[in-house]
Order: structure tokens, then C-alpha cells, then sequence
């Protein structure tokens, strides 16, 4: 049985179209995909991400393990500032991708996939040190998206003008409708946009104000793999899963080989030997649409496989992502997909599809 | 789900309508299936002069759901595709059984009807869905 978020019954009264995900009943859309999407990138849209999983670790930092459980550095880094990386088995395979958020010396709280949450866990109090305390919060978490050009000023009527001090993937502690929130300037759409983390008590009344402002339209998790995907950014379970690595996705700037950590061997043996694949985006010439698991072709031969695609609203036209063999050209190479129904040409396209993106603004 | 059936069409089990007008007959997908399907992204143009059969397939449409097939609900001979649709398949989600009409083609055997459904068979065939 589909675990229902704390703001089941406002999805409910918004007509939502409501389907499994990762064993949650979700909001798939409100009416319209595409016009949730580019909601999203000319104004402001609110999304229930209630789903991820949230964890608290208290650790001595002086003796933390954390450094070795993730794949960035996290004893280092700042409070009150997040860091996307990863959590990899010894083989350095990704059993997630997560962020963690440095909350205090000894305080981090890490954001993980809800389809993994229990296999994280397992692996995490696993390789903690002996003193350290462990808490799956997600129960209690209510997480609320705020993304959109839009976002700072509809957050700013609400929380205060302190809001516009967040910088990119910083984070804060705001009192807030006589509760206690995490807000980070965090997002996974390419706009400005907002992550907060509230108590599930207080979930339908955050999420109630924010519908007021009339800027502010729900999304569903339809128009968020439009947006994740026109960012070229990776989804667990289609780019990534236990059978690759980073390296093989390219996602080498978010692991600090320089540091210890579980996996880190295999990777090192791996970058010695080579990628036989790698992943890239690629634009389908025309409005066909790339399906998850389709056959990439270079002229006669297989040469990989599809792992997300999309109808991309702001290009017209079909987008991906994909494995290819590392042996096929770079930018610009033409490959061709087999959907079952027909081949559909498309290109290897330098990521992000979409430049010049609010994500970056600042009032500085 | 609210579903708009109109009358004076036919409609097929698998949510395609078709209207008969003289000798010709239009051909698109009913307010059902569009619901169902989401966004339109894509509709594969149908060659003219192309003779199809009644419940095979006439062309493939693609939503940010899914692809699929779309059928011919009576057999015949392509006259036209609507050519709005290369630019603006959501005219499909927009107006099902009006600007977002899919095919022409010339009826070959207006007898065939009796295979498809009138707007009431239709209406209770789709509340029997839910």
C-alpha cells in the first residue's frame, strides 16, 4: 500500500492526478505537464516533495566518519551551507545521490531518495563511528519545493527580507508560522527556487499560504522531470543505480578523491582503467519523444541506451539522457533511437539544454 | 472523470470518434483518450492516398505519458491529415472533435458503423472504465 504525504487531501481538492512513486502516492500533475513546467521557469510553482528522506547525524567531528561515508567533504565544510554528492558501496557503485546540509559542528542532516531510504540508512549506521546518533526525521518532514524567477519575492512576503540573504546552496533556520524551518536556496528545476523543510504538523498550513500568493501554481512531479531534464541533472534509478559509478556518469567534481571514503578504491582502479560508457544528453531533431530504456544506435550498431527523455516545452523538441559508448564522438555526433516504434534522430548535446536560467540570481 | 461525448459521432472501444460527412468521414481521438493520454506532444503525419481497415492501425500519437497507436475506426483511403497538428498537437487536448481532428479519409463502407458505438453506447462504455 502507497503511503499518502501529509497534503494528500489538498492534491485531492486540486484534482490531481495522483500515481505511485518510489511507494508514495504522488501528484503526477494538476491538469497539464506542460504548462506546469513552463509555470515553473515564468513564475513560481509549488511542489510536494514529501516523499525524500531526510536523516540527522550527530557526530564528534574531531573523530567523524562522515568523510568516509560520502563522497564530497563534509567535516570541512561550512554550517548553514549544503553539498550535492554520494553514497557508494565498496565497489563504488551509487546505492544514492543525496545532499547534506551542515547544520552545526557536530550536526549534519542528509537528503536522500525515498525508493533508497532504507538501504541509506542500513549503509550509514553501518559505517558511523561508535558515539555518533542517527534519526530518519522523514516521517515528521514535510518538504516543500518554492521554485520559479518568482520564488524570492513570493518567500520574502512570508518569511522576512532575511530570506534574500540565502545564496546559492546556503541554508537557514527560519521561525515561521510559530514553527521552526529549514529553508535552503536549493532546487532541482534550474530556477531560483527554495527547499523547505518544516514539522508534518505544520505542512498544509505552510502549504496553504503559499497558495495564496496568486503567482504561486502547483507542479507536479510530471513537469519536474521536464525541468530536472532540461538541466541535464541525473534522476536515481534512471541515470543513476547500483551498476554504475560516478565516473561512469561523469560526475567527478562531486567526489573529493583526495579524502578517504567507501568506494574510493574502485574508483581509483576504475578512472586507471577507463569508462566503457559514459552519460550525455542528447536533442531528438523534431517533437518525438526518447522513452527511458530505448536502444541508442550508431548507424548499424548498438551503442547504448536511453535512461530519461522528455518533450521538452521551452525547445519543442524531444530531449534526453543516455549511455553511450565512449568511442562515439563527442558534441554533435549524430546517434539514432530505437523506440520500438520507428527510429527518431537526434545529436549529442552539450548539458544544460537550457542556458540562462534564473538559478543563479542574485540582488548583490 | 468528466468526459465529453458528443453526438452525431461514432466512437471505437479503443476511444478513437469518427464523423461522416457525404463520402468522406473525419477521423480523431475521443475526449476520454486525451484525457487519459495528458499533453500531446507529437502525432505522426498519415500519408495520403494510404488505404487502411477498420480497427488497424492509422498513426501514432505521442503524449509526455507515453506512445501510442491510434486505429482506424472505419476502413478507407486517406484523403488528408490535419496539418495544423505538425506545429500544434495540442489542438488534440484543446478541441478533440474539432480542431483537433487527426485524418480524412474516404469511406469505404459506411455499413462498417454498426462495428462502433453511438454517443449513449459510447457514454456507458467509458463509465463502465472508471
Amino acid at each position: 500500500m502507497d503511503k499518502n504525504t501529509p497534503l494528500y487531501q489538498e492534491h485531492v481538492n486540486l484534482k490531481a492526478l495522483m500515481a505511485p512513486f518510489a511507494g508514495w502516492n504522488m501528484p503526477i500533475h494538476y491538469g497539464s505537464i506542460l504548462d506546469e513546467a513552463k509555470h515553473t521557469r515564468t513564475a513560481v510553482s509549488l511542489f510536494d516533495i514529501s516523499h525524500m528522506g531526510e536523516f540527522i547525524i550527530r557526530e564528534n567531528p574531531s573523530k567523524s566518519s562522515m568523510d568516509t561515508i560520502v563522497t564530497i567533504p563534509v567535516v570541512k565544510m561550512k554550517t548553514q551551507r549544503c553539498r550535492y554528492g554520494f553514497l557508494l558501496n565498496e565497489d563504488g557503485r551509487i546505492l544514492d545521490d543525496l545532499i547534506a546540509y551542515r547544520i552545526a559542528a557536530d550536526e549534519w542532516m542528509l537528503v536522500v531518495n525515498a525508493a533508497n531510504e532504507h538501504k541509506d540508512m542500513d549503509a550509514i549506521r553501518r559505517q558511523l563511528s561508535p558515539d555518533a546518533s542517527f534519526e530518519n526525521i522523514s516521517p515528521r518532514i514535510v518538504k516543500l519545493d518554492l521554485q520559479g524567477p518568482g520564488s524570492l519575492a513570493v518567500l520574502k512576503d512570508i518569511v522576512g527580507d532575511e530570506v534574500k540573504r540565502l545564496t546559492y546552496y546556503g541554508f537557514q533556520f527560519f521561525s515561521l508560522l510559530g514553527g521552526n524551518f529549514i529553508i535552503s536556496r536549493t532546487g532541482y528545476t534550474g530556477e531560483l527556487g527554495f527547499e523547505i523543510y518544516v514539522d508534518s504538523s505544520r505542512g498544509v498550513e505552510l502549504w496553504q499560504t503559499l497558495m495564496k500568493n496568486p503567482a504561486v501554481k502547483p507542479a507536479g512531479l510530471g513537469a519536474r522531470d521536464i525541468l530536472r531534464l532540461e538541466m541535464g541533472l541525473p534522476l536515481y534509478g534512471n541515470e543513476f543505480n547500483e551498476d554504475l559509478t560516478p565516473l561512469d556518469a561523469g560526475m567527478e567534481r562531486f567526489i573529493d578523491m583526495e579524502k578517504e571514503f567507501t568506494g574510493r578504491k574502485a574508483l581509483l582502479e576504475q578512472q586507471r582503467r577507463g569508462v566503457p560508457r559514459r552519460l550525455v544528453g542528447f536533442a531528438v531533431d523534431g517533437r518525438r519523444t526518447p522513452r527511458h530504456e530505448n536502444r541508442i544506435l550508431s548507424g548499424d550498431r548498438d551503442a547504448g541506451f536511453v535512461t530519461s527523455g522528455v518533450f521538452s516545452p521551452h525547445l519543442n523538441k524531444g530531449i534526453g539522457m543516455g549511455y553511450v559508448d565512449s568511442a562515439l564522438g563527442g558534441e554533435g555526433a549524430a546517434i539514432d533511437i530505437d523506440t520500438g516504434k520507428g527510429v527518431i534522430k537526434a545529436s549529442v548535446e552539450k548539458l544544460p539544454f537550457l542556458k540562462n536560467t534564473s538559478i543563479k540570481y542574485s540582488e548583490v | 472523470m468528466d468526459i465529453n461525448v458528443l453526438e452525431g459521432y461514432y466512437y471505437s472501444k479503443e476511444h478513437e470518434w469518427v464523423k461522416i460527412e457525404g463520402s468522406k468521414a473525419k477521423i480523431g481521438i475521443s475526449d476520454y483518450a486525451q484525457q487519459k493520454l495528458g499533453d500531446i506532444t507529437y502525432i505522426d503525419p498519415t500519408e495520403p492516398g494510404k488505404k487502411v481497415k477498420q480497427f488497424e492501425f492509422l498513426t501514432g500519437i505521442e503524449s509526455v505519458k507515453a506512445a501510442s497507436d491510434v486505429y482506424a475506426p472505419l476502413s478507407g483511403t486517406i484523403t488528408a491529415f490535419n496539418v495544423a497538428l505538425d506545429d500544434a498537437p495540442e489542438l488534440v487536448n484543446k478541441s478533440c472533435y474539432g480542431d483537433g481532428w487527426i485524418a480524412e479519409i474516404e469511406v469505404a463502407d459506411p455499413g462498417e458503423t454498426k462495428n462502433l458505438m453511438d454517443a449513449a453506447a459510447y457514454k456507458k462504455y467509458t463509465a463502465g472504465l472508471e
